[in-house]
């Protein structure tokens, strides 16, 4: 075992801290859909908490991500505020999209996450673009920027996939394909859908090197990605890293995941990386139960600000519907609302 | 500038497009070229003759065939500040680019609040006529022009060319400029300097006072030749040129025909829900109290376009289809009683 497998004691407090927000906020998320706060889709991150946070411990302030739409937990530990994330759910205007993308949509240019996005694989392409921008900006070297792009499982099946990897390979960018492995695709198997389902070797083709780490060892994770970003930024080499999780739930909020068998929700719940951590914290000393509970009384106050803050915040108002129409204004845009002229009569 | 550079030249369309995208790449350097063989093989229609030797392979950056991997790598680089004018080498292979370009670029500066402009450009050629058969003649500039979030340009001449390609490099929005393959060999007098067109402004491109013609694109050449002619015949025509097909000039479109009480539009694309249909259902908005007849439309005949000459001919509004619809609008509003 090296020395990053390792953490001071400290570091892995810290983690579990982290895990639990995205636990908490997550929760509070299905709560707040049940309730009609939050619409449209919704997918959580419950069961990847330690993937969320390995990664994101990993990735610098100044390297970018892009991830699908299972984002929530991304955005958190990216820095964004809580509440402005729970904000955007809710679909206020001070949410961290103004309430114009919604759960799938979390966008942040001051952290450097440029989106999550809706379509399966669709930020893939401009993931790998903006690995290419960064070729132009300086020299690879152990503080060059990177790219990290996270997936599931069932988008290494899509074209962009394999086409962005492609890419990746003969333009030698500084890029991170990370599949979070849960092991369904909605209700299909990774086996059912992929022709080679260890996911990590599917780079093969396009001679990137693949590695699959147990994505609840918080600690495996980050490793991982370590290694994986530092190849990138020096030698501009992409890698694919497939990171071993479990779905505790279903696809979204209202999947009641009944294609699961008994056994195989038996063996998610038993892998849950946040009651693991916190046994594994109070079995070897670290913490006490009363502090483990005292982080997750923290972190649950934390999760309830967040949402009196979405709640307070304005929702948008019908006049600011074309606000965000170009960012170049051009003459004649369209502005009518449905049921108004085109054209208006002198 | 010396007297030289200041004169108004004489050149092909494609010779337009290629002085463009010169001197745009000499004037920012984060303008770079994505696309299929636009670098050692010159581009499959030359548009970028010459410019992988002086501005290099990362500048001219020759792609696999990937059409949606190197449309959306287009994307994520200008989300980080360049500038990337991408050649898809027609409109058709496009398609395999559409969730890039219909998902992403024309969503991800409106659905992120605002926070980050794609300034992207897409440039492809449209158009039959060369007997490429049915998947490689093909009009589908309405697919796009529906998307909010894109702009559309369609320019017919050189100088339009080159006006709108100015613009589209530095707008901050996802510019699909579509181009056509009959165009190329097309020659006009370019203006010197490098002042941008307008995005969303129509032109009228010859004035006149019975009936106006609005179009676009190759179909402008067609019009401004028809209304040249019928003008020797005392029958005064006025072309408008759509030039921006989104955002759609609408007032210059209704002022025209407020003036003529006439309408034809030809367009290349399909008859059923195409540009004409949108224009129509503009005119009825801006100018039913002044027209004297319905709007008539001529556009391609709805069919995969064959490959025999004969019928791809038959397919393609011509000047005599367009003709004919001008003197039968005329005839049934007793232009000539």
């Amino acid at each position: 075992m090296n020395e990053s497998r390792t953490a001071d004691a400290g570091a892995l407090v810290e983690f579990y801290r982290r895990m639990v927000l995205i636990r908490k906020f997550e929760l509070t998320a299905d709560q707040m859909y049940k309730r009609a706060k939050i619409g449209g889709y919704c997918h959580l991150n419950l069961g990847e908490e330690a993937s969320v946070v390995g990664l994101m411990d990993a990735l610098r302030p100044t390297d970018y991500l892009f991830t699908n739409y299972r984002d929530h937990g991304y955005a958190l530990m990216r820095g964004m505020d809580t509440g402005k994330v729970m904000a955007e759910l809710f679909g206020k205007t001070t949410g961290v999209s103004k309430g114009r993308g919604g759960s799938m949509h979390m966008f942040d240019t001051s952290t450097r996450m440029l989106g999550g996005y809706g379509i399966v694989g669709g930020q893939i392409p401009p993931a790998t673009g903006a690995a290419l921008a960064l070729t132009y900006r300086g020299a690879p070297g152990p503080d060059a920027e990177a790219v990290m792009c996270q997936m599931g499982d069932g988008t290494t099946n899509i074209g962009a996939f394999h086409e962005s990897l492609n890419l990746a390979a003969v333009w030698s960018l500084p890029i991170v394909y990370v599949v979070i492995n849960n092991r369904l695709g909605m209700g299909t198997t990774v086996e059912k859908a992929a022709g080679e389902p260890e996911l990590y070797k599917r780079g093969a083709s396009y001679r990137i090197p693949g590695v699959r780490a147990d994505g609840d060892d918080v600690l495996a994770v980050r490793q991982a990605v370590t290694d994986a970003l530092d190849q990138a930024r020096t030698q501009r080499r992409p890698a694919l890293l497939e990171l071993m999780s479990y779905r505790l739930r279903g696809h979204s909020v209202v999947d009641p995941a009944r294609y699961r068998s008994a056994a195989d929700v038996e063996t998610a719940q038993e892998a849950d990386p946040v009651p693991a951590l916190r046994a594994q914290l109070i079995a070897d000393g670290t913490l006490t139960e009363k502090q483990a509970d005292a982080i997750e009384t923290e972190m649950e106050e934390q999760v309830a600000a967040a949402v009196a803050f979405a709640d307070a915040g304005p929702d948008p108002t019908p006049d600011q519907l074309f606000d965000y129409a170009y960012a170049t204004p051009v003459p004649n845009a369209p502005t009518a609302l449905p049921g108004e002229r085109m054209v208006v009569l002198p | 500038m010396s007297a030289e550079a200041d004169k108004t030249k004489l050149v092909t369309y494609r010779q337009a497009l290629n002085d463009t995208l010169r001197s745009e790449m000499s004037r920012d350097e984060k303008v770079i070229l994505l696309g299929e063989e636009i670098g050692i093989f010159e581009g499959s229609y030359k548009i970028t003759a010459g410019l992988l030797s002086e501005f290099g392979p990362e500048r001219v950056r020759d792609t696999p065939i990937a059409e949606e991997g190197f449309v959306g790598a287009a994307i994520g680089a200008a989300m980080l500040g360049m500038r990337p004018v991408v050649e898809i080498m027609t409109l058709n292979f496009s398609l395999i680019a559409i969730d890039q370009i219909v998902n992403h670029a024309a969503k991800i500066y409106g659905m992120f609040g605002g926070q980050q402009s794609v300034p992207l450009v897409i440039r492809m050629p449209g158009g039959g006529g060369q007997q490429l058969a049915a998947t490689h003649s093909q009009n589908l500039e309405v697919w796009y022009a529906h998307v909010p979030g894109l702009k559309v340009v369609a320019p017919s001449t050189p100088a339009d060319a080159k006006a709108l390609l100015l613009a589209a490099i530095r707008d901050d929005d996802p510019v699909i400029f579509l181009e056509n393959l009959a165009l190329y060999n097309t020659k006009g007098e370019v203006p010197p300097g490098d002042t941008p067109g307008e995005i969303g402004r129509a032109a009228v491109v010859k004035e006149g006072t019975d009936l106006s013609v609005i179009t676009y694109s190759r179909a402008t050449t067609i019009a401004v030749e028809v209304a040249r002619q019928m003008a020797q015949e005392g029958i005064s025509v006025e072309v408008v040129d759509l030039r921006s097909l989104r955002p759609l000039d609408r007032p210059t479109i209704c002022a025209s025909v407020r003036k003529t009480g006439r309408a034809v539009v030809l367009e290349d694309d399909w008859l059923s829900y195409g540009i004409g249909a949108e224009i129509s259902a503009t005119l009825m908005e801006g100018a039913f109290d002044y027209l004297d007849a319905p709007v008539r439309r001529v556009a391609a005949a709805e069919v995969p376009l064959p490959y025999a000459k004969p019928l791809e001919r038959r397919a393609l509004p011509d000047a005599v289809d367009l003709r004919r619809v001008i003197l039968e609008l005329l005839d049934d509003t007793s232009f000539r009683s």
